[in-house]
């Protein structure tokens, strides 16, 4: 009899994968940026931090920016979901709203590290933000861990699966977009390596280190790495296919061309291609959001009442 | 040696673990002998973890706006199967004669003409719905799931203070505090076979099921929620995820052609049964509350169409109203033939000519209560209250006589719960939950048990800072099954136990098969220089 699932929940559902999957990119964003400046005590802070700020699509505002603005605004801030906290109380708030929906686990998991992060927040003041930055990607390893083995592999999980996937692709376009648009003041290739938590898969597939163009190739059309592009769209277009129409779905639609596009690209050309492909990959990805929105969450406001004759 | 009982000075009033001073009553004796020898730093230990699983689990309740972890005492409430016997019965009976109440009030108004209850207790009511004239709800039944609430008064008497019959809450504390009991203090268990308390979401569906509009074969139940701001919103929660069904906010329906539709993503399926948590003047704007945003406009007429069932059914309140419980034992006699099982606290009706007098007189002497006020609000403890309070709440009653009862003040019942580091006596209630189905009330065993934390307070509501107690009612006989503890003796490996031998017995478990690595390791170590 829970074969459907309602409109609101399915909603949330999609953002809780959501945003708990842009906590976890966001920390190891910031774990492989933090990393980097204290190697190369000749960087540019400034720089750095706004190339950080970039990425994370948040306005650095004109004033000198250094590393605890930086993990003040992307990391503590509770109020933005641009930031670890923020994006980790929106997960859990979505969560609760969908309380019957995901595993009691699910939401313990994300209940308990709500109440942790301010411990860890205070120690990170102190110890510095390593601690809280591994907090959070465990946690969110463990809520994804337990999606994986509490949930039915039902349309509750593809929602959660859907939003994680989505957001995947969209945290790697915005490294490589940094890296595309603004070379000179970019993070190197092994710290991009490095926030994508990917330097290890690529070390195997390619012997050595991250340091050509050809990251971009490993993080976007890799088939096997999770993280890639290609293997996110290709989840996503799973989900979606289970989920929708057959065919003429403009949900799937984008999502399944920007696939294809990345299946059969001709790699020679792939670094003269790359500025649009990230944009067209981006938009792929906003695109099939919204005909998701519209066909599976349709909004109803409230209702309201107006008075006869009045 | 000292213990954290040495000091526990009886209060006035029944206490239910000792009998006199250093006298415990049988049914806490295992209990006590569990708890004794504990140190108080280890049950202090055991009550922030207590705390600290009810914040991670969502188990919490709003308190001057700050979020915090829901009270449960160490201490059990226990009940003696032949005290549930009474309780169990008491509750049942009154929950029928309230049902046959309702289906009179709404119908042939028979009560009425015969005198048992004088008209205007009906045509006064805030809670009398017009609309409500003429539903004829499945199995007949409007009280899908009671709360009454019980106190035990100096004699140790079960007596009913108050019916809650529109929409009780406080069910998913019950089966959180025993989840949390039996995992914080395991070897509290361990004597005694404390019935269990996990079957009430099934029981619930079931009776939700049975009320489905005739002729529907596979009725789609609801839980309908106010929203997560609800401060009852975590058991709105449990109770649909317990059950299976959806949990939905009042813009997820539709309504159209009398028929109420929930909205998911593959399009809008029918709803027959709404287990609706919000009051009657939200639930739907039609018809009530117009600035309503939390109903679905249409239900109450889906529902006078006959297309869904709404649990509980819209105008109970009637029958949940102060003045009306003053003529509860009277309904009994007359609806069922039967003696009250448990008595009422003696109450006087201010809306009839003499007793106005007699409450105004001695308001120093009673408890004051508004007919409608829930959450333990507005009540006036006389012997407790200032002079300022005493002359408001006069002022109060002579205005509007209809909206009082006066009560005599009950000492309820204490229980010792923890205070600092000490065992301390403070009052309790009892809120046993009944379902009915239509053939059958049953009532769930235990209840909740309330507590005020606060020394001498009589009111437990934890929206007045009051606490809770895991309550057990013991099954008659001596324990027989194997509980908790024997399972984490014996490491969970009872299949092995086969009186028959081994044909169902499970293989060894599978292990990773491989060289022996001790010679491996050996060699590895030897290869550092």
């Amino acid at each position: 009899m829970n074969d459907v699932i309602l409109s609101r929940i399915a909603e949330a559902l999609t953002w809780t994968g959501r945003y708990v999957e842009r906590a976890d990119a966001t920390s190891r964003i910031l774990d492989a940026y933090l990393h980097r400046l204290l190697e190369d005590p000749w960087r540019d802070e400034d720089v750095a931090c706004r190339s950080l700020y970039a990425i994370l699509g948040v306005d650095a505002g004109a004033e000198r920016v250094d590393m605890q603005q930086v993990l003040d605004q992307l990391a503590f801030d509770a109020r933005s979901t641009c930031s670890i906290e923020g994006a980790l109380g929106a997960a859990r708030l979505n969560a609760r709203s969908a309380r019957e929906a995901v595993s009691s686990e699910m939401w313990e998991c994300l209940n308990s590290t709500w109440h942790a992060l301010a411990d860890q927040r205070l120690a990170a003041r102190r110890t510095g933000p390593y601690a809280y930055l591994e907090l959070v990607r465990r946690r969110a390893a463990l809520f994804f861990g337990l999606a994986d083995s509490t949930m039915s592999r039902d349309d509750s999980w593809r929602f959660v699966v859907l939003g994680r996937s989505l957001e995947r692709v969209d945290m790697t376009v915005r490294l490589l977009s940094v890296r595309v648009l603004d070379a000179a003041h970019a993070p190197d290739w092994p710290t991009l390596l490095s926030a994508s938590g990917a330097d290890e898969a690529y070390a195997r597939v390619y012997g050595g280190f991250g340091d050509t163009p050809r990251v971009a190739e490993f993080l976007l059309l890799d088939r096997d790495f999770p993280r890639s592009a290609l293997h996110a769209l290709t989840t996503a277009e799973e989900c979606l296919a289970a989920l929708g129409r057959p065919r003429q779905d403009p949900a799937r639609r984008p999502i399944g061309r920007m696939r294809t596009r990345l299946e059969y690209l001709d790699l020679a050309a792939l670094e003269e291609q790359l500025p649009l492909l990230l944009h067209d990959l981006q938009q792929a990805c906003t695109a099939s959001a919204e005909a998701v929105a519209e066909r599976f969450f349709p909004y109803q406001g409230p209702v309201e009442w107006a008075q006869e004759g009045a | 040696m000292a213990d954290i009982f040495d000091a526990y000075a009886l209060a006035d009033a029944w206490d239910e673990m000792f009998e006199r001073p250093g006298e415990v009553r049988a049914a806490y004796e295992p209990v006590l002998a569990a708890l004794q020898p504990i140190e108080p730093g280890e049950l202090r230990f055991r009550a922030d973890q207590m705390a600290r699983a009810f914040t991670d689990r969502g188990v919490t309740y709003a308190f001057a706006g700050e979020e915090r972890p829901w009270p449960l005492d160490l201490v059990p409430r226990i009940l003696d199967a032949l005290e549930w016997d009474l309780v169990q019965r008491g509750v049942s009976q009154r929950v029928r004669a309230l049902e046959a109440y309702l289906s009179d009030a709404y119908g042939p108004c028979r009560a009425f003409e015969d005198g048992v209850v004088p008209w205007r207790l009906l045509l006064n009511s805030p809670h009398f719905h017009r609309a409500a004239h003429g539903i004829e709800p499945p199995g007949g039944v409007r009280i899908h799931v009671a709360g009454i609430d019980l106190v035990r008064d100096e004699a140790g008497d079960f007596r009913v203070l108050e019916d809650n019959v529109r929409v009780p809450s406080g069910v998913s504390y019950v089966i959180e505090n025993r989840r949390a009991m039996t995992r914080i203090f395991p070897s509290l268990f361990a004597e005694q076979h404390v019935v269990p308390v996990d079957g009430y979401a099934q029981r619930l569906l079931a009776a939700l099921r049975a009320a489905a509009p005739d002729g529907v074969g596979d009725p789609r139940v609801v839980v309908h929620t106010p929203g997560p701001s609800n401060a009852a919103y975590f058991e709105h929660a449990l109770l649909a995820r317990l059950m299976g069904v959806q949990l939905v906010e009042g813009h997820d329906l539709a309504c159209r052609n009398n028929r109420v539709w929930m909205r998911t993503t593959r399009g809008e399926m029918p709803v027959h049964v709404v287990y609706r948590r919000l009051d009657d003047d939200f639930l739907d704007p039609l018809h009530f509350r117009p600035d309503s945003v939390i109903g679905c406009p249409g239900i109450l007429s889906a529902a006078q169409a006959g297309t869904v069932t709404l649990a509980n059914a819209v105008g109970n309140g009637i029958a949940d109203d102060k003045l009306l419980y003053t003529y509860v034992p009277d309904l009994i006699r007359y609806y069922l033939g039967e003696e009250p099982v448990l008595p009422n606290v003696e109450s006087y009706r201010p809306d009839e000519p003499g007793q106005l007098d007699a409450v105004l007189d001695q308001i120093d002497q009673l408890v004051i209560k508004p007919v409608d006020g829930a959450g333990g609000q507005g009540i006036v403890i006389g012997p407790k209250a200032d002079r300022d309070t005493l002359e408001r709440t006069r002022e109060a009653v002579a205005a509007d006589p209809r909206g009082w009862i006066a009560q005599r003040p009950v000492a309820l019942s204490t229980s010792p719960t923890l205070a600092g580091d000490r065992m301390a006596p403070r009052h309790i209630d009892l809120r046993p939950f009944a379902v009915n189905d239509g053939t059958d009330v049953w009532v769930l065993p235990g209840g909740l048990t309330r507590v005020a934390l606060q020394e001498g307070n009589l009111i437990v509501n934890s929206s007045q800072g009051g606490g809770s107690k895991d309550t057990w009612v013991l099954a008659e006989g001596p324990a027989e099954r194997p509980h908790v503890l024997d399972f984490a003796r014996t490491g969970g490996t009872h299949i092995a136990e086969d009186p028959d031998g081994g044909d169902t017995a499970l293989d060894v478990v599978p292990r990773q098969l491989g060289p022996d690595g001790a010679r491996g390791v050996v060699q590895e170590g030897a290869q550092q220089q």
